[in-house]
């Protein structure tokens, strides 16, 4: 691959980092998993001036729930490390569900979920999953910490809200109210392919009432999509197969699809109907076993 | 004692490939490995818009950027008449754009520099004034009356329709369908797909102005060709001229055209009096070189009430892009198109083929085939399986009913070709056999009470494979032959060259195991060299399954010279006559005394040591040989399939292949090549092609657009054999390297096609994405053409 010229820095604390990245004005261009920047670089839609590495800045790597049920990914957190993580598949089910999912299994090895949130890829799966847990985004700048919550953290198709100084630090799920249920699916041609539509579902049960929910919708609009309506429609009631056939309904008004080579508009819009029932009544029929 | 041929690793010896030890260990040397002192690199710009005017070309900050050797432009190339080369299909093809540039990832201008990074930062630097013309994208724009003209370089073209073709019976076959029970009708498209090998395409070329000698590493799957058209069109001397093809990775027929790159370099290497280097990046690749397919049919069967077809009708429109490039050798304009039907026994049948210019990339190659025999199969078998039901006959029966029969051999083919061998009902059979046919088609029933949609396809073909026979088939005048070169050394050890070129089909564990068979001197013992014209025999290289059939053919012949000079020395060493001695392998012995022998090794030391009077020394030679026929190995394919109505994403349950590709050298490497081309097929069916959008923007110019199968999505495959040999083949074999790919295609559609029955859809063009199966299940209508695309999208 042959990019165009830039500077390589690769600090060794948070503070040099945000050092380089004020010196680089707008010109310099953080370096996570590489795994969307490097092809980026390589296609040269890409041409920062400065590549600020921060695969040495210690201590970002972790992956962890505090006492109150809280989930911390670190910005040097792997695809690979989620996907293999029992403290994940036990306890949160969205992103357990969509880990396997993401990319193939070459780039999970690299690619972070911080990154992959930064990024702001319409067809990304993890900015999906932080807005239907309601998740928030740790950004650390000159001026200190600040925390943004995930539904306005991406501002549209490869936008976010950090400011070029700002370096996210970690990804924060707050604990559910009650039990946290989920699924992710996802049609896509092949093994690594960008979704052709996805759904991410989370669901908070306590006993059988929805305490909480989220939709958010992949590859079926200009920006990963926040299904509100159709989640709204949960809350306060059990799961049944009216209230999930009314929440399908509106998670397929929500999409955005344009037709193109993975599929027709009204193909799209008919997958996330599809998929979203098809999570939800999962959720019901585990429950109704558990009761 | 004779020897044990599998410990040799002779024939039917399940050798592992001896090339992998280096590929395995990362010891592989591909072009993009060849570094030479004082070596440039080229890059090379290419057109953003599918069809514009050039108004003008501004090098001037191309050639501002420190490091740059040479700019070079059409109007470089024109004042050495090198703007425009011939192509293999007799037309003309623009090397660098000077009028118009004619489709999206045309080659306008190339620099040449110190490093890659500067050449690209320079090509970036290239200002082009394009005037948009109106793109054409598919045939039926490219008829349409008022059509923009593509090709207004040439004369006598008054519009965009490159040939009418015609072969077969007319009036025979309208007699055909006057007589029938049924006329079956289909149209369908195959779309346009890409070879797309791992490796892209690349060449070093290096002009030594001391000696005149130009020698060039490229990636080419047929060197000689290759010497022959630079020595053509370059006006250099031949033998001043060397092209090697050191390893390759993959070619699947890509590999097989002049590329205008290569072209450049050359040139290139002559002006800057330096090695030049050009590796074509993989976009390149995907959006310029040779593609497979972009064919239309529109089919008619006439039948009988019980099956048997009286008579076929095709017409095909194809789609061939800028330039009529399309590498293939024979005289037929559309290839081996009307190959079809060679399995069936079918009285009388007609052609028709249009072809038409688009403002696509040219050089529709035979993507792992005979020249267009995949387009001819595929429509075969989807005509055959549409017209079962229309009758509500069953899937194995239909083809069963026209099979030509195992005692009808040699049988002339309803376009004239002469097969000569083969058992296709027990091939058949024994595939449904291994797939319970029986018992699915009631699990199928079974299931569809549950709203669940299983389906079973069935794809029965035989292809015509190793051109050719020199009669018939020609690059540029130049025959259809292969010759291979054994020279065996005193110890008994001994190198084999060939003029065909592996690209990961093992030719150098094969060619070494047929040695071993004629020779009896142990496959690890032989060394296989080729790909370098100066030392490699003359051959036409390597592709449409023809290396086994003719070349492997030289390998066996020449060791059977080799063989005949041996026992001649044997019986001099045995001091008997020759008549009196016999042959097993690797051992000649006296007839009446069997224990008094010497072995093919001792044979080869006395050639150096110990001939008898009057002989030249030494044991090696050389055979050219020319097939007398085209092989034909035959392959029954079946898979089943389940489809999620609610989705439209089908999955495959099992894939049962069964092939009949005559005598098997290695089985192992014969099992790779059907589950490679396996994997393509399925690929072609369920998720590949390259679409454009209304601009004539390339919709798969990467591999995120254009999938290839990975591991984790191709399905298993159960393979069977069953062995006819080739009669007039040396070891009785007939190919392999592409029977999968050819007729794997319509056993996957024809299993959803079977799933989809009860809809009364009859047809959904490849590749069979989700939505569009989706899109047949609840429209109750055939889906065709490209998939759609958004223009904004792109
Ligand atoms: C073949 C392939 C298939 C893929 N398929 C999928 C898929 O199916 N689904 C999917 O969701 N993704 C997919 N991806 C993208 C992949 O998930 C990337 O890893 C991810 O999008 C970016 O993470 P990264 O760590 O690699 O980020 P990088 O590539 O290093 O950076 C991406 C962007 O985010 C910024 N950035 C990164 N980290 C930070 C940070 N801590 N703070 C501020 N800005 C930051 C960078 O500056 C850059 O602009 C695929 C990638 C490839 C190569």
């Amino acid at each position: 691959m042959y990019p165009p010229r830039f500077r390589y820095e690769a600090p060794r604390s948070l503070r040099e980092a945000i050092t380089l990245l004020q010196e680089g004005g707008g010109e310099a261009k953080i370096l996570a998993g590489g795994q969307s920047l490097i092809p980026m670089l390589k296609l040269r839609f890409a041409s920062p001036g400065m590549l600020v590495d921060i695969n040495n800045l210690p201590g970002l790597d972790h992956l962890t729930r505090d006492g109150d049920g809280t989930i911390r990914i670190g910005a040097l957190c792997r695809h690979e490390h989620i996907e293999r993580s029992e403290l994940i598949t036990e306890h949160q089910p969205t992103i357990a569900a969509a880990a396997p999912l993401v990319a193939d299994p070459i780039v999970r090895t690299r690619g972070t979920f911080v990154g992959s949130v930064c990024h702001a890829d319409p067809q990304g799966d993890w900015a999906a999953c932080m807005i239907a847990l309601d998740g928030a985004i740790v950004a650390e700048g000159p001026g200190g910490r600040r925390s943004i919550a995930a539904r306005d953290f991406v501002t549209g198709p490869f936008q976010n809200v950090l400011a070029s100084d700002e370096i996210a630090v970690e990804a924060v799920i707050p604990p559910p109210q009650g039990e946290a249920r989920g699924g992710y699916l996802k049609l896509e041609r092949r093994i690594g392919d960008f979704a052709t539509a996805a759904v991410a579902v989370a669901v908070d049960l306590r006993g059988d009432q929805v305490t909480r929910a989220g939709i958010a919708l992949v590859g079926v609009g200009g920006t990963t999509i926040d299904a509100r309506d159709a989640a709204d429609a949960l809350v306060g009631s059990p799961l049944s197969s009216d209230a999930i056939e009314r929440a399908a309904e509106l998670a397929a008004e929500a999409a955005q699809p344009r037709s193109d080579h993975r599929g027709s508009a009204s193909y799209k819009r008919h997958i996330v109907r599809t998929f979203t029932s098809r999570i939800l009544t999962q959720i019901d029929r585990s429950t109704q076993k558990a009761a | 004692m004779a020897i044990d041929e599998v410990k040799i690793g002779g024939m039917g010896a399940r050798q592992k490939r001896v090339e992998d030890n280096r590929f395995i260990r990362g010891k592989g040397n591909y072009v993009d490995d060849i570094v030479l002192p004082g070596m440039l690199h080229m890059e090379i710009l290419r057109s953003p818009l599918a069809h514009a005017r050039i108004r003008s070309i501004d090098v001037s900050k191309a050639w501002d950027i420190p490091g740059v050797r040479l700019v070079l432009t059409g109007e470089t190339l024109a004042a050495r008449n090198l703007a425009w080369m011939p192509t293999l299909s007799y037309d003309t093809q623009a090397v660098l754009a000077t009028d118009k540039v004619r489709f999206q990832g045309q080659e306008v201008a190339a620099v040449v520099a110190d490093d890659p990074y500067i050449a690209k930062d320079a090509v970036e630097a290239i200002i082009v004034d394009y005037e948009p013309l109106p793109a054409i994208v598919n045939p039926d724009q490219a008829m349409a009356p008022d059509a923009p003209l593509i090709r207004d370089d040439k004369a006598n073209q008054p519009d965009n329709k490159i040939f009418d073709w015609e072969v077969g019976d007319r009036e025979g076959t309208d007699r055909a369908f006057t007589e029938a029970d049924h006329v079956s009708t289909i149209e369908m498209h195959y779309p346009r797909s890409h070879p797309s090998p791992i490796e892209a395409c690349g060449s070093v070329a290096d002009f030594d102005r001391s000696t005149g000698k130009l020698t060039v590493y490229m990636t080419s799957q047929a060197p000689h060709i290759i010497r022959a058209a630079v020595a053509m069109v370059a006006e250099l001397p031949e033998h001043q001229i060397r092209i090697i093809s050191p390893d390759i990775g993959g070619g699947f027929g890509n590999k097989v055209p002049v590329y205008p790159g290569y072209v450049i370099s050359i040139l290139a290497s002559i002006l800057a009096e330096r090695p030049v280097k050009w590796i074509e990046d993989k976009t390149g690749n995907l959006i310029s070189t040779g593609f497979g397919r972009d064919v239309y049919l529109k089919g008619e069967l006439a039948l009988r009430k019980d099956g048997r077809i009286l008579g076929v009708r095709m017409h095909t429109t194809s789609d061939h892009g800028a330039f009529f490039s399309d590498a293939q050798p024979s005289k037929f304009k559309i290839g081996l198109m009307h190959s079809a039907f060679a399995c069936y026994d079918i009285p009388s049948a007609h052609l028709t083929a249009t072809g038409v210019y688009t403002n696509k990339a040219p050089g529709g190659v035979a993507y792992r085939c005979s020249f267009r025999v995949t387009e001819a199969m595929f429509f075969q078998e989807r005509m055959v399986h549409a017209a079962a039901d229309e009758l509500g006959l069953d899937q194995a029966e239909i083809r069963r009913v026209n099979f030509v029969r195992d005692d009808d051999f040699p049988h002339r083919t309803p376009f004239g070709f002469l097969t000569d061998s083969g058992q296709y009902t027990k091939c058949l059979d024994l595939g449904l056999a291994a797939i319970d046919y029986e018992g699915f088609r009631r699990e199928q029933a079974a299931a569809r009470e549950q709203g669940r949609l299983l389906g079973i396809g069935i794809s029965t073909m035989t292809e015509p494979l190793g051109a050719g026979n020199s009669r018939e088939y020609d690059i540029l005048g130049i025959k259809m032959f292969d010759a291979a070169e054994l020279r065996v050394h005193m110890t008994g050890r001994a190198i084999l060259r060939t003029g065909a070129k592996t690209q990961g089909q093992g030719h150098e564990t094969t060619w070494a195991q047929i040695v071993a068979h004629e020779l009896g001197i142990p496959a690890d013992d032989v060394v296989v060299e080729e790909g370098d014209t100066d030392t490699a025999p003359f051959g036409m290289g390597t592709y449409a399954s023809r290396s086994t059939p003719v070349a492997g053919a030289a390998v066996s012949m020449v060791a059977r010279k080799i063989r005949a000079k041996a026992r001649k020395i044997a019986a001099h060493l045995l001091e008997v006559s020759e008549e009196d001695i016999e042959w097993e392998l690797g051992r000649f012995y006296v007839r009446s005394a069997p224990d008094r022998g010497v072995t093919i090794q001792e044979c080869a030391m006395a050639a150096y040591s110990n001939v008898p009077d009057g002989m030249e020394p030494g044991l090696e030679n050389h055979a050219y040989y020319d097939p007398p026929n085209l092989t034909w190995p035959f392959a029954a394919y079946i898979v089943t399939v389940e489809v999620d109505p609610d989705t439209g994403v089908w999955d495959v349950l099992r894939v049962v292949a069964v092939d009949d590709c005559g005598v098997r050298i290695n089985p192992m490497i014969v099992e790779g090549q059907i589950m490679g081309g396996l994997t393509e097929a399925y690929a072609m069916a369920n998720m590949q092609f390259i679409t454009f959008d209304a601009d004539g923007n390339c919709v798969g110019s990467n591999y995120m657009d254009y999938l290839l199968p990975t591991a984790w999505e191709t399905p298993g495959f159960e393979l069977h054999e069953v062995v006819t040999p080739c009669p007039h083949h040396p070891i009785g074999a007939k190919g392999v390297g592409e029977c999968a790919t050819v007729g794997g295609p319509a056993a996957f559609v024809n299993a959803v096609m079977d799933a989809l029955k009860d809809t009364g859809v009859r047809n959904i063009d490849m590749p069979l994405l989700p939505d569009r199966v989706h899109q047949a299940l609840t429209t109750g209508q055939d889906v065709s053409g490209a998939p759609p695309v958004d223009p904004e999208a792109s």
